[in-house]
């Protein structure tokens, strides 16, 4: 039995304790926000926050997260209204989407540590995070703006 | 006359209103027979798409007693925006508040809703007039049902945002206060409708609507195919051969089942090539979970009968097209004689240009699920083309159409590869095995690379002649690919009509002496529609070409583009000898020629604000090029640095845009940011290669894909403004060919290097 926080609630998780955080959120609690991309930490999709910090659901055991405290997409904010996803809309960053959330959480891990950052610590902390839409441009700029509050 | 049924029924909104409070109520609905009939100012292909145009209001429009109005999105949703620019097309014609309109993702359905196939940068082009036509229509019964309601002549009253206003007594009536009178009347022939003047739009043409699903998109709240979830529903995942037409020898499951969460092993039968969009066959592992499923079939150990295209080496067959480019091929467009031309002209330049196959690897892999119950068949599935997945899930399954429905989620990407359905039918095909439980198929990332509908690979050679001047007076291109045909038909051999149009025969120059040439290629893998298609080789190798002669005549790569293009003029390849046909993407040549005067101005637009051959750093250049494709012209400006190590990047690109009638700008600049980033991808680091039939690469670290630190940091986007008279053409995929051949065109100004093999990979390492 696994026992840790989920969006601050606790969960209990008595299944295979090697499966990936990823699909234990998405298959067994339906938090789908957070993304199948590659299964091996390679693209950021299934970015989620372990005690504050991003950390790849993909690769990470629920094991690992016992006692800990998981943060996804769907628990940012309860209104859905933290600065990144303020200036990700006012941006109009998304094009398919799907990417987006793991963006998001990676944007947001950022922030928390580095209240503005440079490009280069912002192409750093993000080049993890693979968007085949292309949506590179603007990513950079509602970081920009969700650290400046413009 | 055309028979009426009017219904009410309580629809139920939550699929659409997530986040909202909804007013609650009836909704009047009515469903009509479609009108087919359209109010068109000029003629396009949609008509003879599968399942045409429909432009009825009672199919699209439904309004609420509240004066929420819902319109229905009937084409796809993969990133270009179609799934809210289409409504919004409805909704200027309307007359409606955007802030209180809804989106409703229609099922597949083409006999209900007209054409669905999201696929050939199609949507907007050949659905801004049907939709015009539908929201005016819906304007003028709204109008109707307002004068009934007054006693007045229709003339007399006139929609206001989401009111209809008596413009004499300044009487008012909400759409809400309306609908039920609306929905009761017959749809208004072509004849009495009046669409908008442009000088009233308030969202056509502006990009002040932003995509309906931003919200959801940004809160983890949007539904994809991956997402889908069921009561009672199983889990797949499946081995598929590794080699095109390798089929199962034998397997042993015992390791599988003992994986804690595996229920059921199931062998999926394949089709023989050429197997349309037929599933591979393999073994199927279905599971309680994602995760069981994906170890139960990694434990698989299985057996597989390769046949004859176990032999599929890349290497091998890039000598083989180089060795059928190097003789006469079949003719494909002839004007004059480009041999003799050859033959005396006082300088030859001949270059030949390798691109090879591509995966798509959309960020969300195919994934679909599916019940097959009872009759009937139910799926959820991140598909480009949901009329034809109905289609085949009936055929598959031997139902009636109308027993098949085909919910189409959010697509995390397409890019052509979720146009065919293969994935869909193998979750209907398990469900069925599981006595009729949801089965949820979804595809492994290694999956996905290993298993695509890859983009062909090419071998382009051109040689052409200069004469004493240094004018070009020959030009011989010989394209060889193996073709997407092969899909559909056994052994094709030669590019079809499509892929011969897209960048070759319609090669828009003013020489001479030019002829296109089509080389025999056998297809060993699955060949499908991947973004933008044979332009990319096409567009790669002219492009590039056009820079080549600069160089050789020792001239401004700009001037010479314009000069290879001539002067203003309809080029029209079917006046050509040796052209077949020329489908120019389906649509009619009179509505959309080929204008050279388009061209041109794209390329001076790109130039003027690149501020081509400006004083650059030392090791930057600057690299030009042009492309008509999916009937847009785009020119792309890229400027590269390359350090001492030949390490490369892209500090800037401009890209100019004439796609007629801008509908919706704000997408069409994210369409061209992407579009340079995947041109990009694809230029550094995209190929799929063969060793023993199968697939090299798994995964994002062989087949790499540009991240944000390689990225351009900015893209400036130039639409060419026109007005709403100028067709609406392509938007999604013509960005994309003109980008590698401006970057190596700048990395050839920034180093002397030039790239004629993609990708460019370590090639500038020095």
């Amino acid at each position: 039995m696994v026992k840790l926080h989920v969006n601050g609630q606790e969960q209990a998780f008595d299944g295979d304790p090697t499966m990936p955080l990823l699909w234990y959120l998405r298959d067994e609690l339906g938090f789908t926000g957070t993304k199948y991309g590659c299964g091996v930490a390679l693209c950021g999709a299934c970015t989620v926050h372990i005690d504050g910090e991003a950390a790849r659901a993909c690769i990470t055991p629920v094991k690992d997260v016992a006692g800990r405290s998981v943060t996804t997409i769907e628990g940012l904010d309860p209104n859905g209204n933290h600065p990144v996803q303020k200036a990700w809309r006012t941006l109009n960053v998304p094009q398919c989407g799907y990417c987006q959330a793991g963006q998001i959480m990676q944007a947001a891990a950022l922030l928390a540590t580095t209240k503005n950052p440079s490009e280069a610590e912002i192409n750093d902390a993000m080049s993890g995070n693979i968007c085949r839409c292309g949506c590179y441009q603007r990513i950079t700029a509602a970081i920009r703006a969700a650290a400046t509050g413009a | 006359m055309t028979p009426v049924h009017v219904t009410i029924e309580n629809v139920s909104r939550r699929g659409f209103l997530k986040g909202i409070i909804a007013t609650g109520g009836l909704v009047v609905a009515a469903e009509f027979l479609p009108a087919r009939a359209a109010l068109a100012a000029y003629a396009t292909g949609a008509e003879k798409m599968p399942g045409g145009v429909v432009t009825d209001p009672h199919v699209f429009v439904s309004i609420d007693p509240s004066g929420l109005v819902t319109i229905v999105a009937h084409r796809a949703e993969m990133g270009t925006g179609s799934r809210t620019s289409l409504p919004m097309v409805v909704a200027e014609e309307l007359d409606a508040d955007w802030s209180r309109v809804r989106v409703k993702q229609s099922p597949g359905d083409e006999k209900k809703y007209g054409n669905q196939n999201t696929d050939g940068s199609r949507s907007m082009r050949h659905f801004i007039q049907p939709m015009r036509q539908c929201g005016a229509a819906a304007r003028l019964m709204l109008e109707t049902a307002a004068a009934q309601r007054w006693g007045v002549d229709v003339a007399e009253v006139q929609t206001q945002n989401h009111e209809v206003v008596h413009k004499s007594s300044g009487r008012k009536l909400g759409y809400g206060d309306l609908a039920a009178a609306a929905s009761a009347l017959p749809t208004p022939s072509p004849d009495q409708i009046k669409l908008k003047d442009e000088a009233s739009f308030r969202y056509l043409g502006k990009g002040n609507v932003q995509i309906v699903d931003l919200f959801d998109i940004t809160t983890g709240r949007a539904v994809y195919g991956i997402d889908a979830k069921q009561p009672g529903m199983k889990y797949a995942a499946i081995a598929r051969p590794a080699v095109l037409g390798g089929k199962l020898a034998s397997y042993d499951g015992t390791a599988a089942m003992k994986v804690p969460g595996v229920e059921k092993i199931v062998v999926i039968e394949g089709t023989p090539p050429p197997a349309k969009f037929q599933p591979l066959g393999g073994v199927a592992v279905i599971a309680r979970n994602t995760w069981a499923a994906i170890q139960g079939r990694d434990a698989l150990k299985i057996n597989w009968d390769d046949g004859p295209h176990g032999a599929y080496d890349s290497a091998a067959y890039k000598a083989q097209l180089e060795e059928t480019a190097s003789k006469p091929c079949k003719v494909v467009r002839n004007d004059g004689d480009a041999d003799k031309a050859l033959a005396s002209a006082a300088k030859t330049v001949s270059a030949e240009y390798y691109i090879p196959h591509l995966a798509h690897a959309s960020m969300e892999p195919p994934s679909a699920t599916v019940r097959v119950a009872d009759g009937k068949c139910e799926a959820w599935a991140a598909v480009q083309s949901p009329g034809n997945t109905q289609e085949e899930l009936a055929q598959k399954l031997g139902l009636k159409r109308e027993d098949v429905t085909v919910n189409v989620t959010l697509l995390g990407g397409g890019f052509g590869r979720k146009s065919k359905c293969d994935f869909v039918l193998e979750a209907a095909l398990l469900s069925r095995e599981m006595g009729g439980a949801p089965v949820k198929v979804v595809w492994t990332r290694e999956d996905d690379i290993q298993h695509d509908y890859l983009h062909t690979v090419s071998l382009e050679r051109i040689d052409a002649g200069l004469d004493q001047q240094g004018r070009v007076v020959a030009w011989r291109h010989r394209s060889v690919a193996p073709t997407i045909a092969a899909i559909f038909t056994a052994d094709p051999k030669h590019e079809s009509a499509g892929e011969l149009g897209m960048g070759l025969i319609d090669v828009p120059f003013d020489i001479p002496n030019l002829r296109c040439e089509n080389g025999e290629a056998e297809a060993h893998t699955r060949i499908g529609w991947f973004r933008s298609v044979s332009n990319i080789p096409h567009g790669f190798a002219v492009q590039s070409f056009a820079a080549e002669l600069a160089h050789a005549m020792g001239r401004d790569p700009k001037e010479v583009l314009l000069e290879l293009i001539g002067p203003p003029r309809i080029v029209d390849p079917r006046k050509s000898q040796n052209v077949e046909a020329f489908p120019n993407y389906g649509d009619p040549f009179e509505t959309y020629p080929i204008d050279t005067a388009r061209l041109r101005r794209a390329v001076e637009l790109v130039a003027d604000k690149a501020e081509w051959g400006r004083k650059l750093p030392p090791r930057h250049g600057q690299g030009i090029a042009v492309h008509r494709s999916f009937l847009s012209y785009v020119a792309t400006v890229v400027e590269v640095a390359v350090d001492e190590k030949g390490g490369l990047s892209v500090p800037r690109v401009d890209t100019a845009i004439d796609c007629g009638f801008a509908a919706n700008p704000e997408r069409i600049y994210s369409q061209i940011e992407g579009a340079a980033v995947m041109g990009l991808s694809l230029a550094r680091y995209g190929e799929i290669s063969f060793k023993n039939g199968r697939v090299e690469q798994s995964n994002f670290d062989g087949f790499q894909v540009i991240r944000i630190d390689e990225s351009p940091p900015i893209t400036h986007v130039h639409i060419v403004p026109n007005g709403i008279d100028v067709p609406s053409s392509g938007v999604g995929e013509p960005g994309v060919p003109p980008f590698a051949p401006a970057l190596c065109n700048a990395i050839f100004a920034a180093t002397g290097k030039r790239i004629r093999r993609l990708p460019i990979g370590d090639q500038l390492a020095t």
